[in-house]
């Protein structure tokens, strides 16, 4: 295999290594496939993701989607560092998809993190049964707070470093001097003891025809220039200006519209469509088209377009559903919870002997409502079938999958298929290619027609039809012994998803009986920001939080007691307690309330001040949130991704429900689907804290899942309530009877 | 036949007096700018100025428009007085690091430059009130930063083709 590797890479000007230089599979084609197909004359890959011209620009291939994380900015400032490229001279693209992209790394980092076990939110993508470098191979997936932990950490930064060795290397050559005497500085590499120097795009193709060191030397963070500082994201100048191209805004020659109405009933069927003549006279209208679950008109307008579907009157199957409630679904959790099948999640020690010595047990049920992504561009997918083939214009979490997903839809070979990158208005595991069915319907639709055709959304439709976020009960036991100190945690609940550590606790407790029941319903459910760390997390701070005031505890003291051994954890709790000010009263006529959640390789402890409005309603004044993701790549889209978790986690606090009635989703669209707006949002205050041994943590997501309890948990310093069922719109609340008496 | 005067140019256009002017702009004129978030006036994507005003295009008729200077997030900036490339909304955006996805901040951007035009100086709960949009990536701390920027900016040195009032 060497052999044939290097008779490979001697026959042509590039060598291999490519995608997944300097950790694992490597496969030699694939860079010669890259100069082919990506690299215009004069241009030269030197690994799958950068690639650097004679004029001495790098550009460095992105296989990941921009949806606002800055992953267009922070990975390239990865491999730039690693490289010691001009910053300026830096462009980006979007990995365009084909297998040639497919991001190995991703789920190499997954598999390696997760015990070779998949996410589900991955496992309708690729079959993951056997590992196979060429199933690995067939991903793009943004989620699970990935890019920079596993494709910028094993990716982007083996890509620079080698790079940088071989520029090098090639120089050195050339000028017949030592490679240790020469150095890289803003993409050029200099020796300096006779004063030579030349750009990275003069020794590119010299370098190109080197092999590329299998280990390159990464830096040690002391010697990073870009990485730890705050680089501007290279999207944003175009979010200024209304130039940023999102997939709504695909507008290619000829271009149709079309909405859809689904079955408003999961499971439901199309029987028939009535009133589709007089629709058809209307102006624009070119087609009402029949899909097994849904109807969708198709004009020249999307104005035109929905105003028909309105008039169109589709008749759908009764199913077995149509008389579900949300009342109905969370009887079934509760019956379950006591009496269903129980599966293990943790059991250590013996909770049932430290139950039956307890001296006390304390128990508590907590529930969480189905939640919709709300991403604020709505669903939309345009597709053009022509010559055969197919072209898709989206915003995607995934475009390798999607790509798939309209291959198979469409029966076409994947080859045929070509996916169009666009920036993402919002993902939040909305749009992942198995969180949606935009997809397949704008496929089906397009398919009777040889133009473009547009498929989108409505709010409504969006609102009605996503794979939400579970709704899930959770039952609680505590065992204190005879000095109050707590001996035994049990907790059942309703539904094992990612990730799998989900319920497990941060705390020190000997005897644990951690299990869950299955308890299906017909809500269909995806991946939503922060999967299962944003129920569990309300459910396993806040019932610790009831422990600490039942045993008369500072709810922070009590936490970090039962975490000796644990300093990254007791770190952030103490860090946003004293910069929130835990020890000093706060205002009158607020309290304090503190969370700790670990989740994709970060810890976050988060402090939420809270007031009521005279109505009797909650008021978030302030958060102060300390999060330890290892090593910050870049401080201020950091700081940003976790101010954004918060208020996505508070909106979900405040407002979120997605109620059932009737087998179908109640709520329709802002109105009634309310959101966090800048009159609710509160001061936000973030310290980044890094651990010099730790892997660097996810950013994305683990902002959200603290934070509702954070809230709860100050309601019930202010008020004496507890509060174990979301959303708090539905309640009132009565101000203390005395005033603040501080957090204890 | 509807004419519209957007960005200073104006535009026949064969379409429903009824077409609310959000489609107008994105379908029939191309401009894509100005964005479709929920279509019932609820989130404010589709915020364009019309007179100078803030109005949510997704429920307004074309046929109320025809008469006023439309002005889309495309145009703001050769609106704005110096024609520069970007106004000092903008400008703060990018200081600031404002937006995240980017999908809400057209109508944020138009919101607040409507906002700030017709009082340079708002307190906090004017800006809460008239700054109502839907920022689903929760930007809403930095936009409220880079609107106190933009405020003391102007204090600092004050417009004087607008007039100052501080
Ligand atoms: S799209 Fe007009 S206000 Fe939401
Ligand atoms: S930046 Fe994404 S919705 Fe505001």
């Amino acid at each position: 295999m060497k052999m044939n590797r290097r008779r490979f890479l001697l026959g042509t000007t590039v060598i291999g290594g490519g995608l997944l230089l300097g950790y694992a599979v490597t496969r030699p084609t694939r860079q010669t496939l890259a100069n082919r197909d990506h690299a215009e004359a004069g241009q030269t890959f030197l690994t799958t993701w950068l690639r650097i011209d004679p004029d001495n620009q790098v550009t460095v291939v992105v296989p990941h989607s921009e949806m606002g994380q800055g992953v267009l900015t922070s990975l390239p400032m990865m491999a730039a560092d690693e490289m010691d490229a001009d910053w300026n001279q830096v462009r980006v693209e979007q990995a365009p998809a084909t297998d040639l992209f497919a991001n190995g790394v991703l789920i190499k980092g997954f598999a390696m993190s997760m015990g070779l076990t998949v996410p589900a939110f991955l496992d309708r993508t690729v079959d993951f049964a056997t590992l196979k470098a060429a199933e690995i191979m067939n991903m793009q997936i943004t989620g699970g707070s990935s890019s920079v932990r596993f494709t910028g950490e094993m990716g982007m930064r083996a890509a620079g470093a080698a790079a940088r060795e071989m520029l090098i290397d090639a120089a050195a050559a050339q000028w017949q001097v030592a490679a240790s005497e020469c150095d890289a500085r803003n993409s050029f590499v200099h020796h300096d003891a006779s004063g030579r120097s030349a750009s990275f795009g003069e020794l590119a193709s010299a370098a190109a025809a080197l092999e590329p060191p299998r280990n390159p030397t990464l830096k040690t963070p002391d010697r990073f220039t870009l990485m730890g500082t705050p680089v501007p994201r290279i999207d944003i100048p175009a979010k200024v200006d209304g130039s940023a191209m999102f997939g709504i805004d695909a507008r290619p020659e000829g271009m149709l519209y079309a909405a859809v109405t689904t079955a408003p009933v999961f499971g439901g069927r199309l029987v028939r469509v009535d009133n589709t003549d007089a629709v058809m006279q209307r102006r624009g209208i070119q087609r009402v088209i029949e899909l097994e679950d849904a109807v969708a008109v198709v004009a020249d307008n999307y104005w035109r377009a929905a105003e028909a579907l309105k008039q169109l009157q589709p008749v759908f199957t009764g199913t077995e559903f149509d008389d579900s409630n949300s009342s109905d679904i969370f009887a079934q959790f509760d019956a379950a919870l006591d009496n269903a099948e129980r599966h293990e999640d943790v059991h250590a020690g013996d909770a049932e002997e430290a139950f039956g010595n307890a001296a006390e047990i304390i128990d508590a049920r907590y529930r969480v409502p189905y939640l919709a992504h709300a991403a604020m561009e709505p669903m939309n997918c345009t597709v053009h079938f022509h010559d055969g083939r197919c072209d898709v214009w989206t915003g995607t979490q995934d475009n390798l999958g999607i790509r798939g997903r309209v291959a198979s839809v469409a029966d076409l070979d994947e080859n045929s298929v070509t996916v169009h990158p666009f920036y993402l208005g919002g993902g939040f595991g909305r749009r992942l290619p198995q969180s949606t069915n935009t997809i397949d319907q704008a496929t089906r639709i397009a398919s009777h027609f040889d133009v473009p055709v547009q498929t989108l959304w409505s709010r409504e439709e969006d609102t009605r039809q996503d794979y939400y976020r579970p709704a899930v009960s959770s039952r609680f036991r505590a065992a204190l012994d005879s000095d109050g100190q707590l001996v035994a945690w049990e907790n059942v609940y309703v539904g094992k998803n990612e990730p799998v550590e989900a319920a497990h606790l941060a705390y020190q407790v000997v005897n644990q009986r951690i299990d869950y029941v299955e308890s299906p319903t017909h809500v269909p459910f995806g991946a939503w920001r922060s999967v299962a760390h944003s129920q569990h997390s309300f459910f396993l701070e806040s019932f610790t939080d009831e422990l600490a005031w039942h045993a008369n505890q500072d709810p922070l003291q009590y936490r970090l007691s039962l975490l000796a051994g644990k300093p990254r954890h007791q770190r952030v709790l103490q860090e946003a307690a004293a910069r929130a000010g835990w020890t000093t009263p706060p205002p009158q006529g607020r309290a304090r309330g503190i969370a700790l959640q670990e989740s994709f390789g970060s810890i976050v402890a988060e402090v939420a001040e809270v007031s009521l409005t005279e109505e009797g309603e909650v008021r978030v004044n302030k958060v102060v949130c300390a999060i330890d993701c290892g090593r910050v790549v870049n401080p201020d889209t950091a700081a940003s991704q976790v101010e954004s978790g918060i208020i996505y986690g508070l909106t979900a606090a405040m407002y979120g429900q997605i109620s059932i009635e009737n087998g179908r989703v109640k709520e329709s669209n802002f109105h009634d689907y309310e959101m966090l707006r800048m009159a609710q949002s509160p001061e936000i205050e973030v310290i980044l804290l890094e651990s010099d041994d730790a892997p660097v943590g996810g950013l994305g997501e683990p902002a959200t899942p603290p934070i509702s309890a954070a809230v709860t948990n100050a309601l019930y310093a202010l008020t004496g309530q507890r509060v174990r069922e979301l959303p708090l719109k539905n309640y009132r609340f009565l101000p203390p009877p005395t005033e603040s008496s501080g957090n204890v | 036949m509807i004419e519209l005067t957007i960005n200073g140019n104006t535009r026949q256009l064969d379409i429903e007096p009824e077409m609310p002017l959000l489609w107008a702009l994105r379908n029939e004129l191309g401009l894509t700018g100005t964005k479709f978030g929920c279509g019932i006036a609820a989130c404010g994507a589709c915020t364009v100025h019309v007179d100078g005003q803030p109005v949510r295009s997704c429920v307004t008729p074309v046929s109320a428009v025809q008469n006023g200077q439309i002005t889309t997030i495309e145009g703001l900036a050769q609106n704005a007085a110096g024609s520069a490339a970007r106004t000092a909304v903008q400008q703060a955006w990018i200081e600031h690091q404002v937006p995240q996805c980017g999908y809400c901040q057209s109508g944020m951007i138009m919101a607040v430059s409507a906002l700030l035009a017709a009082n340079p100086n708002p307190d906090d709960a004017t800006i809460e009130r008239s700054v109502s949009n839907v920022c689903r990536c929760g930007t809403y701390p930095r936009i409220s930063k880079a609107i106190r920027g933009v405020i003391a900016d102007h204090a600092a040195q004050p417009d004087t083709t607008r007039g100052d009032t501080v």
